[in-house]
């Protein structure tokens, strides 16, 4: 006979211990102290930084620059440090009531309830099949988090010339860790008429990395027979297709929140992040249960979301010593260019959205934006931004434009002043 | 208690049967429950590695056959086989019954004669539905269905589970199983043949062909010109579980002269699956999928279900099948050479096999091989599970708790352990690369496709493979 699972209560449950989780852990444990559980299916926690071993994290949050695993290990003994308990290669597998989680780990098949729940799962690439790429289905196809798997953590040889699909901060990331590999970086597609994060990319130096980019591009075929032998990619504008040698494919952003448990739980998901619908306090939902990090804006710098991890905890806080009232809210939609905005609903009385910053993810690139926020077809605010909104990052505006907004009027409308 | 294998004497075997697909597996199978030595020759590096692995998957009544054929008589047949072999040995199946729908007068016109033509295949479950029904059956269906043909025991199967488990089940009742073994060559002589293969030489009395795609040229090294295999290649699409509860029963078109066309069906893993095309080809491995099927499939879903199309793809793959210039199975045995070919086991092969198993069987004993049946045989294997219909480890906490590698969840899109991972690399037909692997465990099959786990799987599969001192050769994933 099969027992009734065991159960644990612990005040909060984080599920996702990587930046965003692990920061919320800290903040909690610091701040309200009680019973803080955060769990991660992987061996080891830290989330995504685990294995993107170069530098280029904390600077937001911790204001210094370290290595990712460097940046892992920090945010790891910091929660460990202020008492919360952290328990690797547990999975939450599923719901089996509105406030309670199965769990699967090696000490066994368990449920856990907590009073409040952080979501934090973090984000992953589209792999080639998501993408509805065709071809043949060769070895030597990956994203770049597989890739930054198999060569940091465990060590294993890739090819020895690949093309990189994507031209984000996560394909140059990706390029770094190909060179480290042996493996010739020899070309960068992108759809984009400018490899979208060119201007800001400093991570290696775009000068040392010399990566070639096909822009306006994408792969059409795959080709090859147990190894990878080449892709077949086209030219947006003329069409033209050629053959570009390689045995090695990099699938990198294109990116989509781990949802699974938000979709299931039947928590209502924003349809451009694909993440859950939140407010500026990062509720779901769902009473009790909140989200942080990249499963609200695929996807953002580590450090953003840490912060996020840091604001959802005293949201979380609040929640706990029985502040449970909120008014309506009115509902931040994103205008063309922007694919997405993150939070997605603003309250009155709520706080501002983490770092005081609405996300915003653009599919154009323009150097000089100038936002207009409007309500019930009115220019509620207009402001001028000094950095471009670009393709392939997140794009980041103060969240003092909505200042204007009447908390009674209808949605509201973050988009471009067309010039 | 497992059999004692049945040795070659001197060095020849009784029978072998060349192809370690489905069919071939269920052949062998068949025949070592017989007083006689069995050799199962497989060109590839492992069993279900051809047609066997890339199809839709579905245990079919055999409602739509010609009636009067051989194939309708052995899917009839093979799908109350395979039912209760999968009973007996695990293999996941989920009886989700199929609703046929008519989208047009015409369509809805061919019901009744469907419904008569399922009748005069001895299936008498079919009933005719309105539109209000079906939409009750699938809210999700695009506007515009007319009526429908209810096919309540239409069901779902795991296809790799199958093949393993007939393979095994033949292993253990004492075939010998040669991997890599491709037959380039045929000596027939007056007491035996001697089949030419990649590792060498094989001898037996008789000849079983089930080469699937390559039973043409088995054939005419035999000697003979009778059919030519044409390719028909299917693509599909596999789509998010997420997307699972909007498909809870397998939508089936009305077939037409080509083929079965394109239909939605749940998966035994819990996705959902589009597909396939039929395109009839040159090159027999061809198995890319192309983007001509992609349009056609995205068009054709379209149609049938719009919101599956809102879903994220998981999967896409081709599979080919068999088809040839016959109407019919093309089941002969040629007795002065002892010889016998399985050939055109077109789009049902996955449902039929154990049902051919016995026909061969009994054709093999006119023929004039003698046949036996041993009182000794072995039960049959268990299989581990790998359906979502039934337990999975990682949700067995007894099995957790005294074996923690259950609890260790390597494959988080899949849920698959770690302790399915070892034992797939242990198993008596073990895993020996990643696609092995992922057809026994379903491993890096989901929706990341290796972001989070493909390293750690990759680490783990060559781990017990270094353990077990096989052959290096196969040491091949992701150099
Ligand atoms: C290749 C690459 C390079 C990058 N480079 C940089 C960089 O240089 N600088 C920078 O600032 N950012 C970088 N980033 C982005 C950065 O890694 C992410 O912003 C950050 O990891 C997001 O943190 P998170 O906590 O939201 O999610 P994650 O780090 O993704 O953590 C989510 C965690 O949740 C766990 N989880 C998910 N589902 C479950 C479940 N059901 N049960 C238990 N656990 C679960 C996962 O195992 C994971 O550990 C990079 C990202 C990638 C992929
Ligand atoms: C798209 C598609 C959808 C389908 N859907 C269904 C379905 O829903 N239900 C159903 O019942 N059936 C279905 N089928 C049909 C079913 O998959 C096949 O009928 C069945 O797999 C045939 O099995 P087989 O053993 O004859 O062929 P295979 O699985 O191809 O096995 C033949 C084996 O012979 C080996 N071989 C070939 N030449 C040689 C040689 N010279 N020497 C040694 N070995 C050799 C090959 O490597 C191969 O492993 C579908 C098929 C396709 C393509």
């Amino acid at each position: 006979m099969t027992q009734q699972p065991s159960l644990i209560t612990p005040d909060v449950l984080i599920i996702g211990a990587g930046p965003a989780g692990l920061t919320a852990a800290a903040e909690l444990a610091s701040r309200h102290g009680g019973r803080i559980l955060a769990v991660d299916r992987e061996p080891a926690a830290g989330g995504i930084p685990r294995h993107s071993d170069h530098t280029g994290y904390g600077l937001r949050d911790l204001h210094r620059v370290m290595s990712g695993p460097a940046y892992a290990r920090h945010l790891v003994r910091r929660a460990t440090a202020a008492g919360a308990e952290i328990r690797t290669h547990t999975m939450v597998t599923g719901w089996s009531d509105d406030h309670t989680v199965d769990v699967t780990g090696p000490e066994g098949r368990y449920r856990i309830r907590p009073q409040a729940i952080v979501l934090a799962t973090g984000a992953r690439e589209r792999p080639r099949t998501a993408r509805r790429v065709p071809g043949d289905r060769p070895h030597g196809v990956y994203t770049t988090g597989q890739l930054q798997n198999l060569v940091h953590l465990h060590h294993r040889p890739v090819g020895k010339r690949a093309v990189i699909v994507g031209g984000e901060l996560v394909s140059w990331s990706a390029a770094v860790t190909l060179r480290e590999a042996g493996c010739t970086p020899a070309l960068m597609i992108s759809r984009y008429p400018k490899a979208e994060s060119y201007g800001v990319f400093n991570l290696a130096g775009r000068a040392v990395l010399r990566v070639p980019v096909a822009t306006r591009s994408r792969v059409t075929r795959i080709i090859g027979k147990g190894r990878c032998q080449a892709v077949e990619i086209e030219h947006l504008d003329t069409g033209r297709r050629r053959t570009v040698a390689c045995d090695t494919v990099v699938f990198t952003g294109d990116w989509i929140p781990d949802h699974e448990l938000a979709r299931t739980a039947g928590i209502a998901l924003d349809p451009g992040t694909l993440g859950p619908l939140t407010d500026t306090a990062l509720r779901t939902s769902r009473p009790g249960v909140y989200a942080a990090g990249n499963m609200l804006h695929p996807v953002d710098t580590a450090d953003v979301a840490a912060l996020d991890g840091r604001h959802v905890a005293h949201q979380v806080i609040s929640y706990l010593q029985g502040m449970r009232e909120h008014a309506e809210g009115v509902r931040l939609l994103a205008d063309a260019p922007f694919r997405w905005v993150a939070p997605q609903i603003l309250r009155p009385q709520d706080p501002a959205p983490p770092r005081g910053r609405l996300l915003l993810w653009s599919d154009q690139f323009v150097r000089f934006p100038k936002v207009a926020v409007r309500q019930d077809g009115r220019v509620i605010a207009r402001r001028s931004l000094s950095w471009p909104a670009a393709p392939g990052r997140v794009f980041r505006v103060p969240s003092s434009v909505l200042e204007g907004v009447s908390p009674s009027g209808g949605p509201v409308h973050i988009g471009l002043e067309r010039v | 208690m497992t059999a004692t294998p049945h040795r070659p004497a001197g060095g020849v075997f009784d029978v072998a049967v060349i192809g370690g697909g489905i069919v071939g597996a269920a052949i062998a199978r068949e025949l070592s429950g017989c007083d006689v030595s069995v050799a199962l020759l497989e060109a590839r590096d492992d069993v279900g590695d051809g047609t066997s692995k890339a199809n839709t998957a579905i245990l079919h009544t055999g409602f739509d056959a010609k009636p009067g054929t051989l194939e309708s008589r052995l899917v009839a047949r093979g799908y109350h086989l395979l039912s209760a072999y999968a009973k007996a040995t695990g293999i996941p199946v989920e009886h989700t019954g199929a609703v046929l729908v008519a989208w047009n007068g015409e369509e809805l016109r061919a019901l009744p004669g469907l419904k008569e033509k399922a009748e005069a295949n001895g299936y008498e479950h079919c009933r005719i539905v309105d539109a209000d029904e079906v939409y009750r059956i699938l809210p999700d269906l695009a506007d515009g269905a007319l009526g429908g043909l209810t096919v309540p025991d239409e069901s779902i199967i795991c296809t790799w589970t199958t093949n393993l488990a007939l393979a095994t089940d033949a292993q253990q009742r004492g075939t010998t199983v040669l991997l890599q073994h491709a037959v380039t060559g045929i000596d027939e002589g007056p007491e035996s043949t001697t089949l030419r293969t990649s590792s060498g030489d094989v001898r037996a009395r008789w000849v079983v062909n089930a080469a699937g795609l390559g039973a043409d040229h088995i054939d005419r090294l035999f000697g003979h010109d009778r059919f030519t295999v044409t390719p028909r290649r299917g693509e599909l699409f596999v789509f998010d579980k997420l997307a699972r509860p909007m498909v809870d029963k397998i939508v089936l078109p009305v077939p037409t002269s080509r083929g079965k066309g394109v239909l939605i069906s749940p998966t035994i893993y819990g996705n959902v699956m589009l597909g396939p095309t039929a395109e009839d080809l040159t090159d027999r491995t061809d198995t890319s999928t192309s983007e001509d099927g992609f349009d056609f499939l995205l068009r054709k879903g379209e149609g049938l279900m719009p919101r599956l199309l809102a879903e994220e793809v998981t999967a896409s793959y081709a599979g080919l099948r068999a088809a040839i210039d016959h109407p019919d199975y093309l089941i002969e045995a040629t007795p002065q050479q002892r010889y016998l070919l399985v050939g055109g086991i077109r789009s049902t092969g996955l449902t039929a096999g154990i049902a051919i198993a016995e026909h061969v069987r009994t054709l093999l004993e006119e023929a004039g091989l003698n046949l036996r049946s041993r009182g000794d045989l072995p039960e049959p294997p268990r299989m581990p599970n790998i359906g979502e219909a039934a337990q999975r480890p990682y949700q067995d906490a007894d099995l957790i708790a005294r074996d923690p590698a259950y609890g260790t969840i390597v494959c988080f899109c899949e849920r698959v352990t770690e302790g399915e991972i070892r034992d797939a690399c242990h198993a008596p037909l073990p895993a020996r690369d990643l696609e092995g692997l992922r057809r026994r465990t379903r491993a890096m099959n989901g929706r990341c496709q290796g972001f989070f786990c493909g390293a750690a799987v990759t680490a783990l599969r060559e781990e017990h493979h270094d353990h077990d001192g096989r052959d290096s050769r196969q040491h091949k994933d992701n150099r």
